[in-house]
């Protein structure tokens, strides 16, 4: 009786797993595969499967990856190619990457950031010199080299710099024309701090060094200060950094830090998220992001919104433009299955020359893309950075993609952190900037 | 005599004030999982009120945008799998490597003895490597590799069972005529019940909530657990969507604790046998 | 009867059998062996001798999460067990809702790490804020968070098991102890705790090396901010295995050693707390 009972229970248990994961599988996520036969279509099991090939993209942006699932969807439909989409969460790009590559149906499509990346992954880079898709883009500059190979290409470029509510500086007192260097920044910015209780908002928005957003920062900040001294140097990477424009970096980072929304101490609990709700919300004028950030914020309007070069008292700044560049580099696996590579290379040049393709890049994701057929933006940020090129202002590279490791911006990250929260001096971030790179550098060329 | 009423009445309260402290985590966690997402971090401890009320949205962003209920699912096709494989093929191999006296018995025991002491690490990369060049990376896949690598503890408290178990009864069986198959499954089985409970819950509480395995072996293009869902919540390019990992883990928590107070009894008993025999 | 069970060794023993091979015996020899290579998959392996070996010990935040974690072993090794005990000697007693208070504290033991991790790291920033801290700005904080969910954690489960100690405990000795006019401290570590003995070593057995494995809980409360002083072993093998490209070697050789001394941390364990055993 008691047996009965219990293998009653076992059945409905059963039921009710299969129902919730058959439930699951179209909606989202990375059930989109079709069939979503047992064994992803490795050798052996996938008998009753098409030989056509398949797509296993493991993407590095994020804040795309609706987008991207959405697009996989239709070239699925329209071409009957399983097209698998997933997303590593923030910071474990590396990781992710790693263990999956370990794996017997390892992703077909991925990205890699620039040439440090590329040293970490080369011997997986599949020869692109001969593909479609590097017919598409406009400038060879955008294509990565490895020797005489083309080991990946860029999909996406990007702009950022200090985003601002116009109604709100207005409010204060301000516009754009009162901004043209690092000291007017400070000047403004610290006004506003010490009227904050009668304007009911504050300069900056909290700068959130949680793991998941100190990207902004570690990278995209600590960008500035390695870009003036390349520039100064007349250099384009180097072995070692001098921390010529440090002082810089720490007047920007005192300003962020203490001209915000929240007290220094939280920063390292504050993600992006919370600096976004405070930015729509109208707690904060500025708010340090990119172009890819314009679906959170565009709710408060584009007559509202401007954005401002990150100024950080370097000579000649009064020309200084946006940060704009890419990291996003994609890399066909040259150890997937060879029906799944020319899979992979039929996706990406639908992707980038098909109308379903480049509108979803173009108008869903919002990116500019360097490749024939980049559609007119409907992207306000990405307006603003063409104008600033239009008006002669230099636009800064994206030297970031130099830095020696992920471990070194984490190890930056932490010291930006203790530095602000007042438990740690600045002299650990000038060791973890400075003496961090070298080593860095050293053991990530010497790891192999 | 009164006094001693007191005190206990006095324990009796301390210990209640402890056990409301003890569950409020969990009740956290479940009105924050009500609030709307950037009220969470802001105030974790204050009630939801008109303003930060957000209904059920979180958990419905959780099951539609993260795909909760499937790895539910998958979670539960796991456990349920790999615990019915592990009380069957571990008890009948208790049995034998106890009953008989082969010198690779003894190996066999002591091996598994050793594997539990095994950290996980050792063995990660080799064994997701070998589970994927098998492809047994699936949920039916890894009930193979949770077998394996859930063997020692089982073997363990199965045998000490079988141990205590009077041989005559099994012997008067194989006089009836019963093969080794049918003495296990008709005598010794129904004996050793009660470990099989404590096994099979011991097992259950690890393969549950286990997370680096099914994250290093399963493949993810498919097929996630609750724990792997609720650790890629986290990230996403500043895409930390407090709401929904608070749905996410009130989700993940409710199961457990239907199945604790369901099974509850056989679960506090499971697990002291589970020690004693240690 | 052994014979009879001998021809049926095939149906007995091997689905388990090739079970472990797949799942434990065959990794763990690959990764003994792989400890000792270069390597980035397990095809091109070669061998390098103990230059794994070297890197781990030259690598500074390996020796501290190893100090970071023993400590943390100790610590939560004396904190559960003291307070389990307790309370399993509490809810002994004859009051009212002992069953209830006991279905309780043994609660949190069904949910996750990851899960747990995510709980706790919510109310330990929530309550850091008060005081304009959070976790991942000083190492304190880490060690402290990390111990109080294992604490909540694993209490209840340690209590259940000293509560079954304490029942088996046969009711003529208490009284003996009584009338012999034993006094309440005097009872507790002359009869009570020598007669535990068996419970307590499976608690501390259970405690030290639960300490020592800690990964879920580590990668979601903390994930070894700030500055990697909060990672423990677990998590540095994971971080080094595959955060770098390269040091895969280095990752299996920390993790041979990571092995090597959870046994003889388990093995001293149990001859100390055996011998005292023995002794009764």
């Amino acid at each position: 009786m008691r047996r009965k009972k219990f293998a009653g229970i076992i059945a409905i248990v059963l039921c009710i797993a299969f129902a919730l994961s058959a439930c699951g599988g179209g909606s989202t996520g990375g059930g989109t595969a079709p069939g979503g036969s047992p064994g992803g279509g490795s050798p052996g099991t996938g008998g009753g499967q098409a030989a056509a090939g398949a797509v296993y993209y493991l993407n590095f942006k994020p804040e795309a990856d609706q987008q991207w699932q959405a697009l996989a969807k239709v070239y699925t439909q329209q071409t009957g190619v399983p097209v698998t989409v997933i997303t590593a969460a923030s910071g474990q790009y590396e990781t992710t990457l790693k263990s999956e590559m370990a794996k017997s149906s390892p992703p077909t499509l991925f990205q890699v950031n620039g040439p440090v990346g590329l040293a970490s992954w080369k011997d997986y880079c599949y020869d692109l010199t001969n593909s479609k898709v590097l017919g598409e883009l406009t400038n060879d500059e955008f294509a990565l080299k490895n020797g005489s190979e083309v080991a990946g290409i860029a999909y996406v470029i990007e702009s950022y710099g200090i985003i601002y509510n116009k109604a709100l500086l207005s409010k204060a007192g301000y516009t754009q024309d009162d901004i043209k260097s690092f000291a007017d920044l400070k000047k403004v910015s610290d006004d506003i701090t010490a009227r904050k209780a009668q304007l009911g908002f504050s300069a900056f928005t909290s700068a959130g060094m949680d793991s998941s957003s100190s990207w902004r920062y570690t990278t995209h900040l600590a960008n500035l200060p390695i870009y003036y001294e390349y520039k100064a140097d007349g250099i384009g990477s180097s072995p070692a950094i001098k921390g010529t424009y440090l002082p810089n970096f720490k007047n920007i980072w005192d300003l962020y830090i203490n001209d915000a929304t929240v007290s220094p101490k939280l920063l390292s609990t504050k993600t992006a998220d919370d600096a976004v709700a405070e930015f729509t919300t109208g707690q904060g004028v500025f708010y340090q992001n990119g172009t890819w950030a314009y679906n959170d914020i565009k709710a408060i309007g584009d007559d509202n919104l401007g954005m401002l070069p990150v100024y950080i008292g370097a000579p000649g700044e009064d020309k200084q433009g946006l940060c704009t560049g890419t990291e996003n580099y994609w890399c066909v696996n040259k150890n997937a299955k060879p029906e799944d590579i020319q899979a992979t290379l039929d996706f990406l040049y639908w992707c980038v020359t098909s109308p379903e393709g480049t509108k979803a890049l173009c108008n869903d994701m919002g990116f500019t893309i360097p490749f024939k057929d980049n559609l007119p933006t409907t992207n306000l940020l990405v307006k603003i950075a063409n104008d600033y090129l239009a008006n002669g202002y230099t636009p800064v590279s994206w030297n970031f993609t130099t830095m020696p490791s992920e471990t070194w911006k984490s190890d930056l990250g932490s010291a930006m952190t203790a530095y602000a929260a007042g438990t740690g001096g600045w002299d650990a971030v000038k060791t973890a900037f400075v003496d961090n790179w070298a080593k860095e550098y050293q053991l990530a060329n010497s790891g192999n | 005599m009164s006094a001693k009423r007191t005190k206990r009445g006095v324990a009796s309260l301390l210990l209640a004030v402890a056990s409301i402290v003890y569950v409020s985590p969990l009740f956290i966690i479940l009105f924050n999982s009500f609030k709307s997402k950037t009220y969470i971090n802001l105030s974790p401890f204050s009630l939801p009120t008109k303003e930060t009320f957000a209904g059920w949205e979180n958990y419905l962003v959780g099951i539609n945008n993260y795909g909760f209920l499937q790895s539910v699912g998958w979670t539960l096709i796991i456990t349920v799998g790999s615990v019915f494989a592990i009380l069957l093929f571990c008890s009948m191999f208790a049995w034998f490597i106890t009953r008989t006296k082969a010198w690779y018995s003894r190996v066999l025991y002591l091996l598994c003895i050793f594997s539990m002491v095994v950290p996980f690490q050792m063995v990660m990369f080799t064994l997701s490597k070998t589970a994927d060049t098998l492809n047994l990376n699936t949920p039916w896949g890894i009930i193979i590799v949770y077998l394996g690598f859930g063997a020692g503890l089982a073997v363990f408290l199965f045998s000490g069972f079988v141990k205590s178990i009077p041989l005559e009864v099994e012997e008067a069986a194989t006089i009836d005529g019963c093969g080794p198959l049918s003495t296990f499954f008709r005598v010794v089985l129904p004996i050793m019940q009660p470990t099989y409970i404590t096994v099979g819950i011991l097992q259950t509480m690890w393969i549950w909530n286990d997370f680096l395995l099914p994250y290093l072996v399963l493949d993810q293009k498919h097929y996630k657990t609750i724990s792997m869902t609720v650790q890629m919540m986290r990230g996403s390019f500043g895409r930390v969507d407090m709401g929904a990992i608070m749905a996410c883990l009130v989700m993940a928590v409710i199961p457990m604790i239907i199945f604790y107070l369901a099974a509850q009894k056989h679960i506090i008993e499971g697990v002291a046998a589970g020690a004693v025999k240690g | 009867m052994d014979k009879a069970l001998r021809r049926n060794l095939p149906i007995f023993v091997l689905p388990t059998l090739a079970a472990f091979i797949i799942g434990f015996l065959g990794p763990f020899f690959m990764g003994l062996w792989l400890s000792f290579c270069k390597f980035t998959t397990v095809q091109d392996a070669t061998f390098v001798g103990f230059t794994n070996y070297v890197r781990a010990f030259s690598d500074m935040t390996f020796l501290g999460s190893l100090g970071f974690t023993a400590l943390f072993a100790i610590t939560s090794l004396v904190l559960i067990n003291v307070i389990a005990f307790a309370l399993a000697m509490a809810l002994t007693q004859k009051f009212a809702g002992t069953n209830i208070f006991r279905t309780i504290f043994f609660m949190p033991n069904l949910i996750g790490g990851i899960v747990l991790g995510y709980i706790w790291q919510l109310i330990i920033n929530g309550v850091l804020a008060h005081f304009n801290a959070a976790l991942a700005i000083d190492a304190k904080f880490g060690f402290w968070g990390l111990i109080v969910l294992v604490c909540w954690q694993q209490i209840g489960y340690m209590m259940i098991i000293y509560i079954a100690g304490l029942q088996t405990i046969p009711g003529d000795v208490k009284e003996a102890a009584d009338m012999d006019g034993a006094s309440g401290r005097n009872r507790l570590f002359r009869v009570t705790v020598p007669m535990m003995m068996p419970s307590i070593t499976i608690c501390t057995f259970l405690t030290i090396t639960n300490g020592f494995k800690l990964f879920d809980q580590n990668l979601a409360l903390t994930n070894g901010e700030p500055a990697r002083s909060t990672e423990m072993l677990a998590l540095n093998i994971f971080n080094t295995f595959y955060g770098r490209v390269g040091f895969e070697g280095v990752g299996q050789a920390k993790a041979v050693l990571f092995f090597i001394l959870v046994v003889v941390i388990a093995l001293i364990q149990l001859r100390i707390t055996r011998e005292k055993e023995v002794q009764q």
